[in-house]
This record gives C-alpha cells, structure tokens and sequence, in this order.
C-alpha cells in the first residue's frame, strides 16, 4: 500500500460517494454541488493516470464551465421563491433492477477480462506531445471541433433568446 | 493488490451506471444532463486509462480532450432546449412534457 494507492483510494471514494449524491439528493442545488466534487475527484485520476493536461482541462471546462451553465439552467428554471426546488423520481423500481443487473454484468466482464497491461513511459508534461498531435495528425477533427463548438454556442444563443 | 487498469475500469463502470440511474430515474431535465454528464466522465476516465495501461500513445488523451468539447456544446445546447421548454409548459419534469401524446 503506498502511497499512489492510498490517493487513489480516496480520489476514486470522492468521485462516487458524490456521485452517489447527486442521483440520489432530492434538493437539485445540493446536486449540482455535490457535482464539483465528482468533477474534482474525476480530475484528480486523471492526474493519477499521468494526464496533466486532460485533468486541468477538467478543472477549466467541467467545473468553470458546464457547472456553472446547469447552476444557471436550475436558477432560471426553479422557482427559488417559493421552494420549488425539490424533485420526484420515476420508474424507481425497474431501474433499480436493471441498474443492478446491468453494473453487475459489466462488473463481472471488466474484471475478469484478461487485459494485457503494457504500461506506458511517463513523460511530464504531455502538453508538447499533445500540441504536435493535434496540429499533426488530428488538425482535421480540431478544426470541425471548434466549428462545431462555433455552431453550437450560435445555435444555443439563438435558442435561448426566442 | 496494487491498484491497476481494473480499479479505474471499475470507477468507470461505477459512475457510468449512476449516470444511467440518475438518467432513468430523476423528473427533472437538468439532472438527466446531469446523468449524461457522469457517463461522458466515465467514458473519459476508460479513455485515458486504456491510454495508460495500453501503450496506446497519447490518442486516447486526445479522443477526451474531444469528448469534453462536445460535452461542453452538448450542456450549452441542451439547457437551451430546456430553458425553451420551461417558457412554453413552465415545467421542465419530463414526464409532463408529453403534449404530442394522444
């Protein structure tokens, strides 16, 4: 058990006892926070599987970004006022059941699969290697990502203020 | 047991059926975002592991750089949709949306 391990154990407890809170709370704004800390947690693996750059653009994107976008998609669609902010659930039962089976299932497969583990060189920090790559071999797909990124924030304004 | 590729595939496998749990269950739209939120986290999570452990080079890093692109067009248009859908039926539970039921 060192220490690598010890981290591990408590980033990977972060990620899903949070997680666990966010679908179970029944308060949407006690979700929507108890999202960050899944957020965190998810960035401090990556940073434990040796992606510097993913886990800050975690941080950046996830937590500066698309929480704050669903903190305000709450705000706007809740009555703060008059303590509406409570939610119901549906189908509880059934996706109990076929949740269980499912991550069973999944479970099982996953780690009983003989994975041939070939554990890569580290190298700090990958923002180099990433930056050639992306000019390189994947220019095509970053430059349809940022027209669609382009497209999508026109096309959610346009939306958003008929 | 050192922790290796099956502790983050579990993690993975973990958070992608609270999202789909979170996706069946909850009325509200934004925590069904929510839910789809948590699946896009675990598939980056098996990206970047199976990048790791597999001697796959960085593409793996790369394909979650562009996962957390798309979700981030995905969250801005959707809670579009969703604010939309409030200003029409001032409800956003999506088990009262259902106008072009018969």
């Amino acid at each position: 058990m060192n220490y690598y391990d010890i981290i591990f154990y408590l980033f990977a407890a972060v990620t899903l006892l949070s997680a666990l809170m966010v679908v179970t709370n029944r308060n949407i704004v006690h979700s929507a926070f108890y999202l960050l800390f899944t957020f965190f947690g998810v960035a401090g693996l990556y940073v434990l599987l040796a992606a510097d750059f993913i886990a800050i653009v975690q941080l950046i994107v996830y937590v500066g970004g698309i929480l704050i976008l669903l903190l305000f998609g709450v705000m706007l669609t809740n009555k703060i006022t008059n303590v509406e902010i409570k939610t119901g659930t549906i189908n509880l039962v059934p996706a109990v059941i076929g949740i269980g089976l499912f991550a069973g299932a999944l479970l099982a497969s996953v780690i009983n699969a003989p994975w041939k583990i070939n554990i890569a060189e580290k190298t700090f920090p990958t923002t180099k290697i990433l930056g050639t790559l992306l000019i390189q071999e994947y220019l095509l797909i970053f430059e349809l990502l940022g027209i669609i990124l382009l497209i999508a924030l026109i096309g959610a304004a346009s939306i958003a203020r008929k | 047991m050192t922790v290796g590729l099956t502790h983050f595939l579990v993690v993975s496998t973990l958070l992608f059926s609270m999202g789909l749990y979170a996706i069946i269950t909850r009325k509200n739209a934004i925590l069904v975002l929510m839910g789809i939120e948590l699946i896009l986290n675990s598939a980056n999570i098996n990206f970047v592991a199976f990048s790791r452990f597999g001697n796959f080079g960085y593409s793996g890093h790369l394909v979650a750089l562009f996962v957390i692109v798309l979700a981030a067009a995905e969250a801005a248009i959707a809670l579009a949709i969703v604010l939309n859908i409030y200003k029409n039926m001032s409800t956003v539970n999506v088990d009262e949306i259902d106008n072009l039921r018969d």
